[in-house]
């Protein structure tokens, strides 16, 4: 087959990798631990550290020829397993921290920067798997430094357990106290989700879902650079317009992303799982979901605006994304995380925007309220209260919602926590001091809603 | 498809100067890369380069082959990158 790629679309290439950040952002495998259950703990991390290691062995070594080879920057390589929840049974919470330090270790051992599926799925209710594990959460995202965790609080078909709710505030408080020696960076690791998808490749919420097979690769792939750039270069015409280009914009990432994808899958003889088509911004200087809406004609994001620009922005990715790869999951759309976006930043100590705003954002973006830094005294119902709302959001809209917050010990309004690398830095948001104590404290179920009458 | 995987795209992007094309296809010659096809052009003395080359008979690693040319593009105050064809083919054709 000749090549009969023209000139310009080869130097376009060239500038997505070059100039623009158009990189691979993550390449998750996820692996079924069910057959590690052993009748104790240390056995059953055993038998996962094997399983993760027979698996995973190869999955950086094949992440960074392809990355040489193809000279696409390929940022990170995860693993996601089952969630721990499932096999912990009759587990108690301190047998479940051992287990949370082995996958620490496969994961060091393999040579991967984060492993999700420290995950527990309580929507409807807790078994006592679930209730350990949760219990395990603080401690477990303290002594471990590369394992993630994830709770799913809430769906559109099951309702929102405000039990689980309640709880998730005071887990939240207890993990930011114990790793209050580096700014609450334990919660930065754990995520509290509505509505949580089983093929996300993307941390802090990956985690392999009991419908995945044995093993899978998933992709996650990024971008904001590329999209900044497309929308830069047309600052006067029509929405219309605009929504077109984005979504050519779009496609073409996500063809890189199908790509890595299928070669990966080749080389590991696994099967490839699906493309994430998210923007997913670092806090380098123009990989911003920010910068795209403000360059979209916003002074600063957070001014009234930017809900519809947002919507625009996700609903024009997965168009784009949908057609470009066979297969589309994940979480796939924009991500609005505030310290890993220097936009975000910026507009935040501008005051122009707030917790408020996130909040409508992620009525219309692909997760939710997403490593934002509030004041270490928060109380715990509040918390509650925000993971509350968001859960709401996401049910009441059939869509994934999600809660990162780390309430940083000791510092206020203001103040700033730093986490470095991809996690970034973040100033203090101010929270609503009104207090929904009673609200919360009433606990039980929010029934699952009508799916008629909907206005 | 017989023939997927046996190019690289190597694009030279700068100021024009004298040597640029010999500079690089001396690279490429001694290690048994072919060229296939050169698109260059010359706008307001800013040189642009699209080279084609088979590489199924080299004696070299694709990254180390763009670290060479990384260095000899410092040397020559020019931007080279080298890609694998099937990513253009990705990116632009379905």
């Amino acid at each position: 087959m000749p090549f009969n790629i023209t000139k310009d679309e080869v130097l376009e290439t060239v500038r997505m990798l070059q100039t623009e950040n158009l990189d691979i952002r993550t390449i998750t495998m996820g692996i079924n631990i069910m057959d590690c259950r052993a009748g104790n703990a240390e056995e059953t991390g055993q038998n996962i550290y094997s399983k993760i290691i027979q698996h995973a062995a190869r999955l950086v070594k094949v992440g960074d020829d392809i990355e040489k080879e193809y000279g696409i920057p390929i940022i990170n390589k995860r693993i996601s397993v089952t969630p721990i929840a499932v096999i912990a049974d009759r587990f108690t919470s301190n047998e479940l921290v051992v287990i949370g330090q082995y996958l620490d270790k496969a994961a060091a051992d393999v040579g991967v920067n984060y492993i999700g599926g420290f995950s527990a799925l309580v929507h409807k209710g807790f078994n006592r798997g679930d209730s350990a594990l949760i219990e395990a959460i603080p401690e477990t995202l303290t002594v471990t430094s590369r394992v993630c965790s994830s709770v799913n609080v809430a769906t559109t078909r099951a309702g929102i357990n405000m039990d689980a709710v309640c709880q998730m505030g005071e887990i939240i408080k207890k993990t930011s106290e114990l790793t209050g020696d580096r700014d609450g960076i334990g919660c930065a690791k754990l995520v509290v989700f509505c509505n949580a998808v089983e093929d996300n490749p993307f941390m802090a919420g990956a985690f392999h879902g009991i419908g995945e097979p044995e093993c899978t690769l998933n992709i996650g792939v990024s971008g904001p650079g590329v999209i900044l750039s497309a929308v830069r270069n047309h600052p006067d015409i029509s929405l219309g317009h605009l929504a077109n280009i984005i979504k050519n914009t779009a496609f073409k990432i996500t063809r890189t992303g199908e790509m890595v994808g299928r070669i990966a899958s080749q080389r590991l003889n696994v099967p490839f799982g699906i493309v994430d088509l998210s923007l997913a911004p670092t806090p380098a200087i123009g990989d911003s979901v920010a910068d795209i809406l403000e360059s979209m004609g916003l002074a600063r994001v957070g001014a009234h605006g930017s809900t519809a620009a947002l919507a625009m922005l996700n609903d024009a990715i997965k168009k784009g994304g949908a057609m470009a790869s066979s297969y589309v999951g994940g979480l796939s759309g924009a991500f609005i995380p505030v310290s890993e976006d220097q936009g975000m930043i910026n507009a935040v100590v501008a005051g122009a925007l707030t917790i408020d705003k996130l909040e409508a954002m992620t009525c219309v973006c692909s997760v939710g309220l997403d490593m934002i830094a509030i004041p270490g005294d928060t109380p715990a119902e509040t918390i509650s209260a925000i993971i509350a709302d968001e859960a709401a959001i996401g049910m009441i809209n059939r869509k994934t919602t999600a809660v990162r917050l780390i309430p940083a010990p000791g510092k206020k309004v203001g103040d700033w926590v730093e986490f470095g690398g991809l996690l970034g830095r973040a100033p203090v948001m101010r929270v609503n001091e009104n207090s929904p104590s009673q609200f919360i404290r009433r606990k039980g179920r929010i029934p699952a809603p009508i799916h008629s009458l909907n206005n | 498809m017989g023939e997927e995987g046996k190019k690289i795209i190597i694009t030279v992007l700068g100021h024009d100067r004298v040597g640029i094309i010999a500079a690089i296809s001396a690279c490429l010659a001694e290690k048994r890369i072919n060229i296939l096809d050169i698109n260059q052009t010359i706008l307001q003395g800013f040189f642009t380069m699209v080279m084609v080359c088979d590489i199924s008979a080299r004696t070299i690693e694709i990254a180390d082959l763009r670290e060479i040319l990384n260095q000899k593009g410092q040397e020559l105050e020019l931007q080279i990158t080298v890609q694998h064809e099937d990513i253009f083919r990705y990116m632009h054709r379905i």
